[in-house]
């Protein structure tokens, strides 16, 4: 599946396309097909969202979303060594996904 | 240490309001990020993984207790409590939201500091030897040239959009503290036959992708030709270093296609044209610069020993503290490498109280260091004991100075956006590691240094022991390297053989420290050894 990802404009934090608008939580991210590029454009456009990209993933055996790559992994979560920073900071074990 | 003037003041105050503008246009619409992005990384502003990163100047290093007060006061306001001391002497914050950039480099600038010419193709902040001013074995204090450079070389029309970044280190002793041969032009203030004071160049050195050693391209340049010269060797790197390919733009690049005698020699053109036009400073200017700088109120008749019968302390004291010119002193760096921690984090509580350690123990002021660790540069032997037991509260007392423990590491895929693999959880396992095992003070200087990928922000080209994490088919993968050093003895470490996986990589390092136990003869680091058995025996351990 091709997910979309970028930063919030004003904070600058990792956020993901949920089909209807951008979501701190790559579980909501859905598949938007080719749509990618159009979606972008009217993101950016409005500044919705800035520094978009279109990456690979797949649904693990939990049908949860996960990114192809170890780098959108570790933006999804946060920074590994700082588990109080992530998204998760009460389940220190999330960042055996990431690996 | 320097304080502005009017002009200084004005520069970066103006500045301010500039990008406060121009924020604002972006947040509104008017302007796209494409067009922004130049703007906001001429001010430091980088988008990493996470969020927005702000990477703060500290021009060669120096603090003062006020500054360093600021930069933890930052760390609260607009970040998350701590903040990332940098391989290039500066200071990094990790969590910085767009909106509210203008206002801390506001908050900055009350303090005569900025985030100007930390990014960019352009003059970046000059690095200098964290014991500047303090060191034995110093000639004079570099700083009051760098200084001068810093002020010749900011918004310096001519070479704000160089080919590519550009870096100078200057240091004032034969030994090395600050890697000045793996600079774009490295500085040593050096004394001639005739004892007049003036400036050995360096031209061409770096690490990233392509590591190179500086060769010497001139011997001496007097002091009142050192901004002539300088802009000379600019000049030629901006003339003709290659813009057609990223890779290949840095002056390194040019030095070794040119030659390094056909380098100098167009050098000497460019600066006999110069000198004709007469752009260097007066040396009234120097002279203005130097009593910024100099030495404090020492005392005299001071004791020259410590109390040392609690052993952590005498440990201590043998791996932190460095000799002094003064009787009675030293300097004290102070480890930002707990055991198990992440290299050249501070949390905002640990910059409080090290600045206000600075103040009460080092006449008001701190360095950054290149190793990513704090240096208090005058303090009074008689009260160590009483400074490390306030070092200890704050979590601020490890004796690992140059050890394996007191590693490089780049943030790495953690955190940075060009990182191919993670390096802070490898410094992290190396560290635990050699401290359960107890071989860490038995190696004594390792230098043990890792990069997240090939630009080396980690300097694993200059590791005694380097670590250069890559991305192998989607996974993170580790390249051992040997035989680095970024010393006076500069050297660049060669790769071992095929990579590890994170455990991998932990086993590695202590295979190869094995080998230098096992191996060394009297008085020998394990770069000594190295170089005296070669490659081979470390190859037999680890590929066996």
């Amino acid at each position: 599946m091709k997910i979309l990802t970028g930063n919030d404009l004003m904070t600058g934090l990792v956020t993901w396309w949920d089909g209807q608008g951008w979501s701190p939580y790559v579980d909501n991210a859905v598949d938007v097909g080719d749509e990618a590029e159009a979606i972008l454009a009217r993101e950016e456009a409005a500044r919705r969202v800035n520094s978009g990209y279109a990456i690979e993933a797949s649904l693990d055996e939990n049908g949860k979303v996960r990114p192809a790559h170890i780098k959108d992994r570790v933006r999804a979560l946060g920074p590994t060594v700082r588990p109080d920073l992530t998204l998760k900071p009460a389940e220190p074990e999330a960042l055996n996904w990431v690996i | 240490m320097y304080r502005y003037d009017q002009y200084d003041q004005q520069m970066v105050d103006t500045r301010v309001a500039e990008f406060r503008d121009q924020t604002r246009r972006r947040l509104e619409g008017k302007i796209t990020e494409d067009q922004f992005k130049p703007l906001r990384l001429q001010n430091g502003l980088y988008l990493q993984l996470h969020a927005y990163m702000l990477r703060v100047a500290v021009p060669y290093g120096t603090l003062n207790s006020t500054q360093m007060h600021a930069l933890a006061d930052i760390a609260d306001k607009y970040d998350r409590g701590y903040g990332h001391f940098t391989t290039r002497q500066n200071i990094q914050y990790n969590w910085i939201k767009l909106e509210e950039a203008p206002d801390l480099l506001a908050d900055l600038a009350k303090v005569e500091m900025h985030a100007i010419q930390t990014s960019g193709n352009c003059i970046r902040n000059i690095s200098s030897d964290q014991y500047a001013g303090a060191a034995a074995d110093e000639l004079v204090d570099p700083r009051p040239y760098a200084e001068l450079l810093r002020q010749w070389s900011s918004f310096h029309p001519e070479f704000l959009h160089l080919p590519r970044k550009f870096k100078f280190c200057v240091i004032a002793s034969d030994n090395d503290r600050a890697a000045m041969r793996l600079h774009d032009i490295g500085i040593q203030v050096v004394q001639n036959d005739a004892g007049e004071i003036g400036c050995a160049f360096y031209v061409g050195g770096g690490m990233g992708r392509t590591p190179m050693i500086a060769p010497l391209i001139r011997e001496f340049v007097p002091l009142d030709q050192l901004i002539t010269y300088s802009e000379a060797c600019l000049r030629v790197y901006n003339r003709y270093g290659r813009r057609d390919n990223k890779y290949k733009a840095r002056i390194k690049i040019l030095v070794h296609e040119l030659g390094k005698d056909e380098y100098a020699r167009q050098v000497e053109e460019e600066f006999a044209h110069l000198l004709e036009q007469g752009i260097e400073p007066p040396l009234a200017e120097l002279e203005r610069i130097k009593p910024f700088f100099a030495d404090p109120a020492f005392k005299t008749g001071l004791p020259d020993k410590a109390d040392r019968s609690d052993d952590q302390f005498a440990r201590w004291v043998d791996s932190n503290c460095m000799p002094h010119k003064a009787p009675g002193y030293v300097a004290v760096t102070i480890s930002l490498k707990p055991v198990g921690g992440i290299p050249g984090d501070a949390s905002s509580a640990q910059m409080h109280a090290m600045a206000d350690l600075a103040k009460d123990y080092s006449f008001d002021e701190c360095r950054v260091t290149h190793a990513q660790n704090i240096v208090l540069p005058h303090v009074e032997i008689g009260r160590l004991n009483e400074l490390y037991a306030k070092l200890a509260e704050a979590d601020l007392a490890t004796a690992n100075i140059d050890q394996i423990g007191d590693i490089i590491a780049c943030p790495g895929l953690d955190y940075c956006s060009l990182a191919n693999a993670r390096s802070i959880p490898v410094a992290q396992k190396i560290s635990q590691r050699f401290e359960a095992n107890g071989k860490g003070e038995l190696l004594g200087t390792l230098k043990l240094k890792i990069s997240g990928c090939i630009n080396a922000c980690g300097h694993h080209h200059a590791g005694h022991i380097g670590i250069l994490g890559v991305d192998k088919k989607g996974t993170e993968n580790y390249q051992l390297l040997l035989g680095g050093s970024e010393a006076e003895d500069t050297s660049l470490a060669k790769i071992t053989g095929p990579g590890f996986d994170e455990a991998g990589i932990v086993d590695a390092v202590e295979k190869a420290a094995d080998v230098y136990l096992a191996q060394r003869e009297d008085g020998e680091r394990f770069l000594d050894t190295y170089r005296r058995i070669g490659m081979d025996p470390f190859k037999e351990a680890l590929y066996a």
